[in-house]
C-alpha cells in the first residue's frame, strides 16, 4: 500500500529531468527526497500524482497503478504543492470546507486527524488565506491536503521559506501522521531535515545517488571529517583548498569541514602547514560525517557511488 | 452534487470579493450603453455652416431662411469672397458651404435654372456626405413648393418611408451591438480568465489531483457567469426601453432564450481559450484580440456586412456575434417570432454545440 517506482524516465524538450528512477515507499513509512533545487523531485511528485505521465517505466501508489487507475489515485492521496495553491481569497475556515466537499467529506468528519495542526491556525479562521504567515499557509495547506484522510501523503517541499521554528512544528506534526496510517514522500532541500525521515533518497541530476535510512549513509561515509577553524575563515577555505592533500573542503556553519586524501593523515601537519599561511587560532578536530557530507560526496563522484550503493 | 455546490459557492466568492473586477463587470455595460447612445452617433445636429451669396435675391434669403430653421444646421457666418471659402474650412469652423451664383433668382425666373454649389468638409467622409443630403432635400423641398404653382406634365414624387426605425436614431442600432460586445466579453473574457488563474496561483494542481470530474469544474466556473450575464442583459434592455425609449416589438421570452443561447456559445469560447493559454493575461489577450475585434468590426454592429468584400463577408459567418445581432435586431426592431430567426438560431445554437465539445475535449486532465 505505499509507493512503488520503477525505471521511471522523463524528460522536457531534451532535458532528462528523471533518469532510471527506481525506489519504494513501505506502508506508513516517512520516505524522504532530498536534493537541490532542479533535482527532479517535483518532477517525480507530479508524475507519483497523475500530474504527469512518465516517458518510461511504471509506479504504483497505494496499490493503484498512476496511468492506469488514475481516478483512483486521486481519491486516496493527499498532495501539498511546493508554492503555496490555496484561494488567497477565500478564508482559512472557507478553504478547509471547500477542499473538504470536493472530496466529498466533511470537517466534522476527519477532525481528529488535523486538530493538533488546526487548532494553531483556528484563531485565524477568519482570515483570508493570502494574509496568513509562511508558517500558517503550510499548516493550512497541510490541513486542506488531510482533510479527505489520504491514504499517502505527497508533501513537495513543505518547509521552504518557513521559519526554523515552524519547520521544526511541521516535522513533528509528520511524524504524528505517520502514527495514523498515513504514508509519506516527502521531498526538501534542507539537508537537516533528512535525518528525521525514516529512510531517504539522495537524488540530483534526475538521478537517485543513495538510498538508505539517515543513519546508514551518514555510516557509510568513507572518510574521517575534521572540523577545521581559524580567525580568518575565507583565508582559511582558500589555503585548505589549495593544500596538496585536499579531498574535500567545505564550508559547514562556523567550522570547515575537511577531508584529507591520506590514510595516515595527522593534525599537526595540517596544523603547521595553516601556521605557515599566517593563520591564527587554529583548531582542528574530528567530527562525524552528516547527511550533507555524504550528499556532496556522493554528488562529486555519482558513477563511483552509485557501484558502492549497489553492494 | 454537493460538490459540485461547493465547488460553484467557492466561485461566487472569487467574483463577489474581487471588487474591481466586480465594479468592471457591472459599471461597463452601463458606460458603454450611454456612451453609445449619447455620444457616439451618426446623426447630424446643429452642424455649422457658412453661405456665400453672390446673389443676395428673395429666393437665395428665402432658401437660406429654411435651412436655418431647421434643427439640422446653424448658419456661423456670412462671406463675400470665394477666398474666404478655404479659409473657413481651414479654420475649422464650418464644415459646410452654400455658394449661391450671381443672380441665382433671376436665373431662375429667366432660365428655369439657377446653380447652387454645395461645399462640404469630407475629412469626415461620412459626415459629408449625410450633410450633403440633408441640404440636398432642403432644396428640393423648396423646389416642390415652388412647382406647386406651376403646372408640369410628368412629376414622380417619391415617398420614402424608413420602416423598423423611422426616425433612424443610431441607438436602435447601437444596442444590439453593445449587448452583443457586452455580452461576449463578460462571458467570454472572464471565464477564460477566472480558470487560468487557477493555473496561474497552482490551485488547478490541487483540484486535478482530487475527485472532482472535469465537467465539474467547467460547469462549475461557467454557472454564476451565467447568471451574472443574464443580469447584464436585463440591465442593458432595461436601460435602452427607459433611456433611449427603444422599443422591444418582439417576445421578451424570446429575447431571454435567444440571450441566455449566445451567453452559453461565449462561455464555451472563454473555456476553449483557457485551454490554450497558461497565463491570465494571455487569456485576456485572446479574448480582446480575437473574440471583441472581431464582434466589433466583423459582425455588422458598425460595417454593414453586404458592403465588404467578398473574403470577410465569408469570415462573417463563423462569428457568432453576426447571428446574434441578426436575432435581435429581428425581436427588438422588427417584432419577429422565432419563426422568421429560426435558421440564425440554429447556427448559434450548433456553434455552441461545437465549442462546448471541443473544450470538454481540450480540458486537460493532466498537467501537460
Amino acid at each position: 500500500m505505499g509507493i512503488t517506482v520503477s525505471n521511471i524516465s522523463k524528460s522536457y524538450k531534451g532535458v532528462k529531468a528523471l533518469q532510471d528512477i527506481s525506489f519504494e515507499v513501505k506502508p506508513n513509512e516517512l520516505f524522504g527526497l532530498i536534493g537541490p533545487d532542479g533535482a527532479g523531485k517535483t518532477t517525480l511528485f507530479r508524475i507519483l500524482t497523475t500530474l504527469l505521465i512518465a516517458d518510461k517505466g511504471q509506479a504504483s501508489v497505494a496499490g493503484f497503478d498512476v496511468l492506469k487507475d488514475f481516478k483512483d489515485i486521486r481519491k486516496h492521496v493527499g498532495y501539498m504543492p511546493g508554492r503555496f495553491s490555496l484561494y488567497q481569497d477565500l478564508t482559512v475556515e472557507e478553504n478547509l470546507e471547500f477542499f473538504a466537499t470536493i472530496f466529498g467529506t466533511t470537517i466534522e468528519e476527519n477532525y481528529d486527524l488535523i486538530k493538533d495542526i488546526y487548532v494553531q491556525i483556528e484563531p485565524f479562521k477568519d482570515r483570508r488565506a493570502g494574509k496568513l504567515s509562511g508558517g500558517m499557509k503550510q499548516k493550512l495547506a497541510l490541513s486542506c491536503a488531510l482533510i479527505h484522510k489520504p491514504k499517502v501523503l505527497f508533501l513537495d517541499e513543505p518547509t521552504t521559506g518557513v521559519d526554523p521554528v515552524s519547520r521544526k512544528e511541521f516535522w513533528d506534526m509528520l511524524k504524528r501522521l505517520q502514527q495514523k496510517n498515513i504514508t509519506i514522500l516527502v521531498s526538501t532541500p534542507y539537508m537537516d531535515e533528512a535525518a528525521l525521515c525514516d529512510r531517504i533518497a539522495l537524488i540530483q541530476d534526475g538521478q537517485i545517488l543513495q538510498i538508505d535510512t539517515p543513519e546508514a549513509i551518514v555510516k557509510q561515509y568513507p572518510k574521517t571529517i575534521y572540523n577545521v577553524s581559524a580567525n580568518n575563515m575565507y583565508q582559511l577555505i582558500n589555503s585548505l583548498k589549495d593544500y596538496q592533500y585536499q579531498h574535500s573542503v567545505y564550508p559547514f556553519g562556523e567550522f570547515v569541514h575537511y577531508t584529507d586524501v591520506r590514510n595516515d593523515f595527522k593534525i599537526n601537519d595540517l596544523k603547521m602547514y595553516l601556521e605557515a599561511e599566517k593563520l591564527l587560532n587554529i583548531k582542528i578536530e574530528k567530527t562525524q560525517a552528516t547527511i550533507e557530507d555524504s550528499f556532496m560526496e556522493l554528488a562529486k563522484y555519482p558513477n563511483r557511488t552509485c557501484k558502492l550503493s549497489k553492494t | 452534487m454537493k460538490r459540485f455546490v461547493g465547488f460553484i459557492k467557492k466561485e461566487f466568492y472569487h467574483i463577489f470579493r474581487d471588487t474591481r473586477s466586480l465594479f468592471i463587470l457591472f459599471g461597463m455595460p452601463i458606460v458603454q450603453i450611454l456612451l453609445f447612445g449619447f455620444a457616439i452617433t451618426n446623426e447630424i445636429n446643429n452642424v455649422d455652416m457658412a453661405i456665400l451669396d453672390h446673389s443676395k435675391d428673395a429666393t437665395t434669403k428665402e432658401i437660406i431662411n429654411k435651412i436655418s430653421a431647421s434643427k439640422y444646421f446653424s448658419i456661423k457666418q456670412i462671406l463675400e469672397r470665394e477666398t474666404d471659402i478655404e479659409a473657413v474650412f481651414k479654420k475649422g469652423k464650418v464644415k459646410a458651404v452654400l455658394n449661391f451664383e450671381t443672380d441665382f433668382g433671376k436665373n431662375l425666373i429667366k432660365n428655369h435654372q439657377a446653380t447652387v454649389q454645395i461645399i462640404t468638409d469630407a475629412t469626415d467622409p461620412n459626415t459629408a456626405n449625410t450633410i450633403s443630403n440633408y441640404i440636398n432635400s432642403i432644396l428640393q423641398n423648396h423646389q416642390q413648393e415652388q412647382n406647386k404653382a406651376i403646372h408640369i406634365d410628368y412629376v414622380i414624387v417619391p415617398e420614402p418611408r424608413m420602416v423598423y426605425n423611422p426616425e433612424l436614431k443610431s441607438v436602435y442600432m447601437f444596442v444590439p451591438g453593445v449587448m452583443t460586445i457586452i455580452l461576449m466579453l463578460v462571458s467570454a473574457m472572464m471565464t477564460s480568465i477566472s480558470i487560468t488563474r487557477e493555473k496561474e496561483l497552482g490551485t488547478m494542481e490541487i483540484l486535478l489531483v482530487s475527485p472532482i470530474k472535469p465537467f465539474q469544474v467547467i460547469i462549475g466556473k461557467v454557472f454564476p457567469y451565467i447568471f451574472l450575464s443574464v443580469i447584464n442583459a436585463v440591465v442593458i434592455v432595461l436601460l435602452s426601453i427607459f433611456i433611449f425609449k427603444m422599443p422591444v416589438q418582439g417576445s421578451l421570452f424570446l429575447l431571454a432564450l435567444e440571450s441566455v443561447l449566445f451567453i452559453i456559445s461565449a462561455l464555451a469560447l472563454g473555456i476553449l481559450i483557457s485551454t490554450i493559454s497558461a497565463t491570465q493575461q494571455t487569456a485576456m489577450m485572446i479574448s480582446l484580440m480575437g473574440l471583441m475585434l472581431p464582434v466589433i468590426l466583423l459582425s455588422g454592429f458598425i460595417f454593414p456586412i453586404s458592403s465588404m468584400p467578398l473574403p470577410l463577408q465569408v469570415l462573417s459567418n463563423i462569428i457568432p456575434a453576426k447571428w446574434f445581432i441578426i436575432i435581435l435586431k429581428g425581436i427588438m426592431l422588427k417584432g419577429v417570432g422565432l419563426e422568421f430567426i429560426w435558421k440564425e438560431t440554429l447556427i448559434l445554437l450548433g456553434m455552441t454545440i461545437l465549442f462546448i465539445g471541443l473544450s470538454v475535449k481540450k480540458y486537460k486532465i493532466r498537467l501537460e
